[in-house]
Parts: structure tokens; C-alpha cells; sequence
């Protein structure tokens, strides 16, 4: 069968290096790091900043390649612009700030970097309920909605810290424009060395026959914590790590489809619009068959701890469990 | 006897600059006229504002930049973004005038396959530089040329035209604050000052006045002109063209609809209209054109 090895089973320790499973590095700080690691490497690479280069992890590029680094001042809509502009001279623009404040220049991407198809890339952290204390107003629950929405726009979420460097250096070598989520919060180590990262390619790092969860971002840890749950209870549950929601990985779903049949998705992100239906839009087209939606329920946040905001809105690893027990119930016998 | 120096200024003969003065007069001539042509193809399309910048666009293609037809990828080139997309048929036509594209072509405006859109798309016609349409946005993506030009040591420069009503957004004010802050004295703001916008005048749908103290706020080198003098544009792209440490806008008071007479100064002609065939042919006559010219450019599809 044609799975990829799991390497990242959190709760399989034995098999894993020791620092899989533990807290890591948010994915702003692996981001920033890979960044500035690359950037040598990558001499026309430009980072655009809206004055919280600390907030997204590019203090590190502003500390290694301090003229590299450009100054927007708190314009998110200037800042995506007049990357298109940036790129239009060669050079490789990351627009980096938070993920609502992307939401504020949607248009811009649209228009100037993806319908005029510039080779510029979108780091936002902060997204989702990972944000925490900041509260609804800071929580993006709707960016990889708008970003999907947009012809040409590449949309990335990467699950962990070594994933996070691995995708930096995949979105820097892909020829167009990227939308791609950080984290704020500390991030658990799934992934050890060996871990690969292709953009378009859905990974199986946990397999099982009874159901597929399809995760993305800080979904993916609680994915494996509800693989785990499952199996206390005899269920085996396929877990896809699903870091690009678009392009998806179609042939990937379905054959998770034909092999097991029910999907949950799980997504720090609102139910619509987001990686559930991205899933759902491909399976609908290949081999429909049942799905249950883990995220946020078409609703804005509110202040709390990462966890706490989790368990409010549905999202830890018992929902998903619940979910899949839910949808395997729903099943065609 | 008392000299006439009025005939002594006729007959002198005529110096390179005056010729060259002359040459863009006729380039705007036909900016104009192929902008109503093929807004009449369209049968839809916003004559008003393209018409009152074809002298700016005639004196940046024929004069000002260094960007020629066969090296549109030049990365040394100046660079032309016209932020106000919806003035992209006098784009087309100045493009046309200058060997960008083939004049005939650019009169298939708005139609199906043909890469002239309503608005400027770079995918289409690489020479336009970028995507345009929504407003503030080419302003901004102009800085950003700008910027990377500087960053790699390029001394070309970068012009981007807006509208008056464009400068209601408030990206523009983001991007007039970061030019200025980025001391791109390499970039040049040209607004077509027409007084009017979509809907009405400027000062009924959201005054911009005093806008040449609102530029000098923000630290840009100001010239305000006659936007239809071919002569102080010029001389005014020179004196941009030396500003150093700060961009430069030039503030180019214009008449919307310039040319053609029941056009000029009327809201109800910002568009997307439609012209028939005897106001098109109206507008030709206003704009000099006579029998043969008017048959080709209104039957030459």
C-alpha cells in the first residue's frame, strides 16, 4: 500500500526521535529562522514588514540582512501592492504580517500579485484561534477561505517546526504567488529530520483503515492525539497531514476514499470556505462519501488561552474523535 | 517702424524642441482620436478621463521615458504604470502612436480575445507594466518598482498617472507616505486633475482640496501645471527628472473630455458609455479629423 512512513506518530515515541512530541518553536520563529537561514542562499529574496517583524518571526532576516529588509509601516495594503512592484524588477517579495491584516489586502493580492501572476509570497502568523488572548478580532478564521478563492494563489499551512523550514525553502523555489500560514503559539514536534515537504502533496502519517482525518496547521497534533483515542477504542484512523489546501491533493484523497470511506477534517479556520471544503469540493468530484467538519462553526473568537479556545470551539482531539465516530457511523455498509 | 513680434515669432525658424513640441501635439491628436474610435467599437468604454490625459501620455511616450518597442523587458527601462486603469484606450492609442502595438489591433477595445481589456492586463500586453483597474493599486505597485529598481542599483525611473477621484483611496495616502519616507526620488506621481469623477464633480462626491498642501505634507516635491501645455509638461518631467532624496508629483490641472467639445467638463461622459455613430463622428470632427480619417478609424475594424 502506498503510504509514506509514519514517522511522526506523536504518542509512538519509541520509534521517534526524543524531541517529537515535545513543544517546539512556534511555526512565526521556525519561519523566521528558515528565512534568514536561506537568505544567502536566495540573494533576491525582499522581506516587506507592517512594523510587527517581532510578531512574525522576520526579526531574525532584519537581524541577519538588515538591508533586505523593507519597511511598510502599518499598511498592509501598500505593503501588497507594491510587492507585485517588487517582483515586476526580479526581485522575490515575502509580504509577511498577520493573517487578518492580509485579509485587509485581499485585493491587492488578487490583482496585483496573483491576476498579474508575480512570483511573491504571503507569510502570515497569527492565524486562527492559535492567536489566543488577542481575542475575536485578531483571530483569521476566514484566510484560507479568501486566499483559496483567488485563480493562481497557492495556499500553504504547514504543521510543525521542521515542516515550517522545509516549506520556507519550497515556497522561495516555486515560480508564482503563495499564501502560507505561521503560527503564534508553540508548536508540537511531529516531523524529525527525515521529513520531506512537497507543495501539492498530502502526506499519510499515521495509518489506518476505519477513516481518514485530513488536518492542516495545529490541527494536525490533535489529529494524532484523536488518532490515538480511536484506537483505545478499536478504531484505526488514517491521519493526512494536508499542509497545501490548494492545489489539494486529489489523488490522495481519493484513494483515502476508496480505502476508507469516511473523512473528518480538522482546521483552525471556519468550517466554510477553509480545508473542509476543500476536501469536500475534491471528493465530491472523485468518490463522494461521508464527511464531518472539525473547526470553527461560523462564528468569530474570543479572548483565551490556544487549548482553552480549542476545547470551547470544538476543536481538541476528543471532538475530532467524536467526529470520527460519527462519520464511520454514517458509512454505507 | 515698431517691430511685430508676433510675425518675427512665427517665422523664426523652428528649433528642435519646438519641433518635438509639435510632433506630441499630433501624437495626443490621435491619442484622442483613436480613443473615441475604439470606445465606439466597444460600445462601451470611459472616454472622459482618457481623453483629458492624452497629452500627458503623449509627452511621456514620445519624450520623457526611456522604454522603446523592442526592448519592453529591458531591465534598465523606465517603467509607465497607469493607475487609473479605466483610461486604458488612451493607453492602447499612445501605444499604438509609439510602436507598442498595432494601431488597428487596438481598436478590437473590450472584445472577446483581444488582449485589450477594459482595463490594462500585463498578461495580455507586456508593455503596460502591470495589472490595473482598482484604484491606488498602481500607485503602489509603482513604489514598489521604484524600490526594487533602488535596491538593484537601476537608475531608471517610474511614473505612475492617477485620477483626482483615485486619490479618495486610501492606499494612495499609504504609498504617498512610504515613497516619501523611502526617498524615491526615482518615482513621479502624475494626477490628472480633471475635477471630475464618476459620479459628479470632486467637490460634491469628496473634496481634495488643498491637495497640492496635502502633497508638500507628505514631503513630495510639487509642481502643479496645465496638464494640456506640452511645453511646461515637458519642462516639468526635466525638473522631477533632478529632484533628489524625494519623490515628485505633478499636480496636471486638465479638462475632462479635452478635445471634444460636448465632452469637455461633463460628468455624464466618465463612462462606461457608449457612443453612437454620429457623436463619435462629432468627436472626430471636434478633434480635427476629416472624411477619409473618420471612414478608417470608424469602419476599419
Amino acid at each position: 500500500m502506498a503510504f509514506d512512513r509514519p514517522t511522526a506518530s506523536l504518542l509512538e515515541g519509541k520509534e521517534a526521535p526524543a524531541l517529537i512530541g515535545t513543544s517546539g518553536d512556534s511555526l512565526r520563529e521556525a519561519f523566521g529562522k528558515a528565512l534568514s537561514g536561506l537568505a544567502d542562499e536566495f540573494p533576491t529574496v525582499v522581506v516587506l514588514d507592517a512594523d510587527i517583524a517581532g510578531g512574525t518571526g522576520v526579526h531574525h532576516f532584519r537581524k541577519s540582512h538588515p538591508g533586505r529588509l523593507l519597511q511598510f509601516g502599518i499598511a498592509e495594503q501598500n505593503m501588497m501592492a507594491a510587492a507585485g512592484g517588487l517582483a515586476a524588477t526580479g526581485l522575490i517579495p515575502v509580504v509577511t504580517t498577520f493573517a487578518v491584516f492580509c485579509l485587509r489586502a485581499v485585493e491587492q493580492a488578487r490583482l496585483s500579485l496573483a491576476y498579474a501572476r508575480r512570483n511573491a509570497k504571503i507569510v502570515a502568523s497569527h492565524p486562527g484561534l492559535d492567536v489566543g488572548p488577542d481575542g475575536g478580532s485578531a483571530q483569521a478564521l476566514e484566510d484560507l477561505a479568501a486566499f483559496r478563492a483567488i485563480p493562481g494563489m497557492t495556499v500553504i499551512s504547514p504543521a510543525d517546526p521542521t515542516e515550517m523550514a522545509l516549506a520556507t525553502r519550497a515556497i522561495l523555489e516555486f515560480d508564482g504567488p503563495v499564501y502560507m500560514r505561521t503560527g503564534r503559539s508553540p508548536a508540537k514536534r511531529l516531523f524529525g529530520d527525515d521529513h520531506s515537504f512537497e507543495i501539492g502533496k498530502g502526506r499519510i502519517i499515521r495509518d489506518g483503515g476505519d477513516v481518514t482525518i485530513v488536518a492542516c496547521g495545529v490541527e494536525v497534533a490533535r489529529a494524532l492525539e484523536a488518532a490515538e483515542l480511536l484506537a483505545a477504542e478499536g478504531i484505526a484512523a488514517r491521519v493526512v497531514n494536508m499542509a497545501t489546501i490548494k492545489p489539494i491533493d486529489a489523488d490522495l484523497l481519493r484513494r483515502c476514499a476508496e480505502q476508507t470511506g469516511a473523512f473528518v477534517t480538522a482546521e483552525d479556520h471556519n468550517i466554510f470556505g477553509g480545508l473542509g471544503s476543500a476536501v469536500a469540493e475534491s471528493l465530491a468530484g472523485s468518490l463522494p462519501c461521508p464527511i464531518e467538519f472539525v473547526g470553527v462553526k461560523d462564528v468569530f473568537g474570543a479572548s483565551g488561552e490556544p487549548d482553552e479556545l480549542a476545547e470551547l470551539f470544538g476543536l481538541t482531539a476528543p471532538h475530532i474523535a467524536q467526529a470520527a465516530k460519527a462519520v464511520i457511523a454514517r458509512k454505507k455498509v | 517702424m515698431a517691430l511685430n513680434l508676433r510675425s518675427i515669432a512665427e517665422e523664426a525658424p523652428r528649433t528642435t524642441a519646438q519641433a518635438l513640441e509639435a510632433q506630441l501635439a499630433v501624437a495626443a491628436a490621435f491619442v484622442r482620436k483613436h480613443t473615441i474610435a475604439s470606445i465606439y467599437h466597444a460600445g462601451s468604454g470611459h472616454p472622459g478621463g482618457a481623453l483629458s490625459c492624452a497629452d500627458l501620455l503623449a509627452c511621456l511616450f514620445g519624450a520623457e521615458l526611456n522604454f522603446w518597442p523592442n526592448a519592453i523587458l529591458d531591465p534598465h527601462r523606465d517603467r509607465f504604470v497607469l493607475s487609473k486603469g479605466h483610461a486604458a484606450p488612451a493607453l492602447y492609442a499612445v501605444g499604438a502612436q509609439y510602436g507598442f502595438c498595432d494601431p488597428k489591433a487596438a481598436l478590437r477595445l473590450r472584445k472577446l480575445g483581444s488582449p485589450f481589456q477594459g482595463h490594462p492586463h500585463v498578461l495580455d500586453l507586456p508593455w503596460v507594466e502591470t495589472s490595473t483597474g482598482s484604484l491606488g493599486q498602481g500607485f503602489s505597485v509603482a513604489l514598489g518598482m521604484a524600490m526594487g529598481l533602488k535596491l538593484q542599483k537601476s537608475s531608471a525611473r517610474v511614473y505612475t498617472l492617477l485620477g483626482d477621484g483615485e486619490l479618495q483611496e486610501g492606499e494612495v495616502w499609504e504609498a504617498a507616505m512610504c515613497a516619501a519616507h523611502h526617498c524615491l526620488d526615482n518615482l513621479c506621481v502624475i494626477i490628472d486633475y480633471n475635477k471630475l469623477q464618476s459620479d459628479n464633480r470632486n467637490s460634491a462626491i469628496m473634496r481634495l482640496e488643498p491637495l497640492a498642501a496635502k502633497w508638500r505634507a507628505f514631503d513630495w516635491g510639487i509642481a502643479e501645471i496645465d496638464g494640456h501645455d506640452i511645453h511646461e509638461i515637458l519642462a516639468t518631467f526635466r525638473r522631477a527628472g533632478v529632484t533628489k532624496h524625494r519623490p515628485s508629483v505633478i499636480i496636471a490641472h486638465t479638462i475632462k473630455g479635452k478635445g471634444v467639445k460636448y465632452m469637455e467638463d461633463v460628468p455624464q461622459w466618465h463612462g462606461s458609455v457608449k457612443l453612437t455613430r454620429e457623436q463619435a463622428e462629432d468627436a472626430l470632427r471636434s478633434l480635427g479629423a476629416k472624411g477619409a480619417e473618420i471612414e478608417e478609424l470608424l469602419d476599419g475594424l
